[in-house]
């Protein structure tokens, strides 16, 4: 299947790490609405182990819905949700972070009259006992954004944007999730920000080893992705490596 | 000179009472948003908690232990007024987030309930009430999952409870067929708390004369705001409870058990109420009607101190302590003799308890005209709708 083939495709036909079983993330004829209004059309996506995934498409074709109705802010009315098999649909949000879902939402929504610290902290919810049972933040997180160590005590609401959206990143890694949630993470940051996003990402799939369903608009972005799906009216209309991504389906779906 | 000072101090006793009873509201008002009517009878509560302690005290404990009795209804108090709190969260306030004027009806509502409860309330009453809590909590969880996931779910919601509370009815009659389990426990009428010995006398210092028990209530508060503010900041669930306050769908995405954290935070919340209703009896008798004599004070005094924010409600809680002491009492005229006549006139026309209520309110009223979000308004971005 190629990238150009703007026929629906079902990710069972292709991509890496996809047949029955072998996927951490399976999405299967998902709809959704909101309200009466339908958002996501019979969506199949699949995020294979260790594997980054980016979702292009315009404003406004269900992107960031697919991404919430993977934590489970939306309820899908039809399909299913699975994580490394096991259906997700009958959990609510904070069950599903505790599976091992990170999620790290557009416009960040870091808590902004806790600090740095406490923001940090409530990553570890996530974890097994969460922050009952442990306070330990992994200095990798200092490591991968050195902003935020220097910041610790300042109050969320007080940073930049970018540095926001490096906190919202680094709380999300804390709670060592198998699959972590990316909606658009450089939208509205400096461009020099944005390179130490991309740049952090990639590290933590390297060191880490975790899945990355990535929402992106910046081509350069796009292209570290392993794999692509093509949205387009509430339905995945096309996908395939990134490596094959055409000037063709970039300029339908990537322009703004 | 003397004079002011014991002016100033029978004013913050006055306060601390206020800010004791204000507490609960600013952690369910304050923090929760939850408009919370029937907040004075959850004191109320703490009261009758209390004069149940004395009694058992009176009637069972060795005389000598009869003194410590007031220290063992503080947490008694906190906890039946606390569960209270919990089962109307879990029965009626869960259903009504996100709307306050019904969540301000229907807590209305409990408040009459609450109060015709302790005026009539039996032994049998109380069995029959117990078997339809009981009953409606467990229906769900004796039933078939898949019941509750159905169409016709709210029917059966709203039947097993209508089940279980004619089941209660039907106890309480037949029980009440028993005249011993007839007799109602508290009637309609004021209780007296007997105050230990050690809380009826005053101590002197310099020329002021401190009552005790004024002392004990100033000492309870300030325990009871080290308590509360340790708890928000620095404990595992007061960094939640905050989180959630905030920022409710993206603390729940982060694996916070949300609403684990509203129960407790209202459980918090209304035995801290139970707390301020055990400091109340020391000041007199109190009825059922206790509850409706301090709520508005406490929604002015979380509203006037800045929604959300507890060092504002322990300000205005004070502030309004003081200055409706000062007027009210007509100290005012005795400290600043030299007063202007015209000055002199209005506070000698407001120089009563609650007349100098009419007019802190109004003071108040201008005052959040000028600063509508009150004394400490939330900076930056507002708690999240």
């Amino acid at each position: 299947m190629t990238s150009s083939n703007l026929v629906q495709t079902n990710n069972q036909a292709g991509g890496p790490g996809s047949g029955p079983g072998s996927n951490l993330l399976q999405l299967r004829g998902l709809n959704v609405y909101y309200g009466e209004s339908h958002i996501l059309r019979d969506v199949d996506l699949s995020v294979a182990p260790g594997q980054m995934v980016c979702l292009i498409g315009r404003n406004g074709v269900g992107k960031t819905t697919l991404l919430k109705t993977v934590i489970g802010l939306l309820r899908q009315r039809s399909g299913s949700v699975q994580l490394d098999g096991r259906e997700l649909s009958p959990l609510a949000p904070h069950q599903r972070a505790r599976r091992g879902i990170g999620y790290v939402p557009q416009g960040r929504e870091i808590i902004a009259q806790l600090t740095v610290r406490e923001n940090l902290l409530l990553g570890l919810e996530a974890l097994p006992g969460g922050l009952g049972q442990t306070r330990h933040i992994d200095p990798l997180v200092f490591e991968l954004f050195p902003i935020l160590e220097t910041f610790l005590n300042r109050r969320g609401g007080d940073l930049s944007g970018g540095q926001q959206q490096q906190l919202a990143i680094a709380r999300a890694l804390l709670g060592k999730p198998r699959l972590l949630l990316l909606d658009e993470p450089t939208e509205g940051i400096q461009p020099s920000v944005v390179l130490d996003i991309e740049r952090a990402v990639r590290r933590i799939i390297e060191t880490t080893g975790i899945s990355v369903l990535l929402v992106e608009q910046h081509l350069h972005f796009v292209r570290q992705a392993d794999w692509y799906y093509a949205m387009q009216k509430g339905g995945v209309v096309a996908s395939g490596p990134t490596g094959d991504l055409s000037k063709e389906v970039v300029d339908r779906f990537l322009s703004v | 000179m003397d004079l002011l000072y014991e002016t100033l101090f029978n004013g913050l006793a006055i306060g601390s009472v206020l800010v004791l009873a204000a507490l609960g509201l600013a952690v369910v008002f304050g923090l929760m948003g939850v408009i919370n009517m029937a907040h004075g009878e959850l004191m109320m509560l703490g009261a009758y908690t209390t004069f149940v302690v004395q009694n058992i005290f009176k009637a069972v404990v060795p005389e000598a232990l009869f003194p410590i009795y007031i220290l063992v209804a503080i947490p008694l108090a906190f906890v039946v007024s606390g569960l209270v709190g919990l089962l109307l969260e879990k029965t009626v306030i869960r259903r009504l987030y996100g709307r306050p004027l019904e969540t301000l009806l229907a807590t209305w509502g409990v408040s009459l309930i609450l109060q015709q409860f302790v005026r009539s309330v039996s032994s049998a009453f109380a069995l029959g009430l117990l078997v339809t809590v009981v009953g409606g909590l467990l229906i769900p969880r004796l039933t078939p999952k898949a019941w509750w996931h159905q169409r016709w779910t709210p029917l059966l919601g709203s039947g097993s409870w209508i089940g279980s509370g004619l089941v209660g009815i039907v106890v309480a009659s037949v029980l009440g067929q028993q005249r011993v389990l007839d007799q109602p426990w508290f009637s309609a009428r004021n209780i007296d708390v007997t105050a230990p010995t050690w809380l009826r006398g005053s101590i002197d210092v310099g020329a002021v004369n401190m009552p005790t028990a004024r002392l004990f209530i100033i000492a309870l508060t300030a325990i009871a705001l080290i308590g509360v503010t340790w708890f928000l900041q620095k404990s595992v669930w007061g960094i939640r409870i905050r989180a959630v306050t905030q920022n409710r769908s993206m603390s729940s995405c982060l694996g916070i058990p949300t609403e684990k954290v509203d129960a407790l935070t209202f459980l918090i919340g209304s035995g801290l109420a139970g707390v301020a209703g055990v400091a109340v009896t020391l000041l007199g008798s109190v009825g059922p009607n206790l509850g409706g004599n301090y709520i508005v004070d406490c929604f002015m005094v979380v509203v006037l101190g800045g929604v959300g924010k507890l060092a504002g409600t322990v300000l205005a809680a004070l502030g309004i302590g003081v200055l409706s002491y000062l007027i009210g009492s007509g100290s005012l005229l005795l400290v600043w003799p030299a007063m202007p006549a015209g000055l002199n006139e209005l506070i000698t026309f407001f120089a009563t308890t609650s007349m100098a209520k009419v007019l802190v309110f109004a003071l108040i009223v201008v005052f959040l005209q000028v600063r509508p979000a009150g004394l400490f308004p939330q900076k930056g971005r507002m708690v999240e709708a």
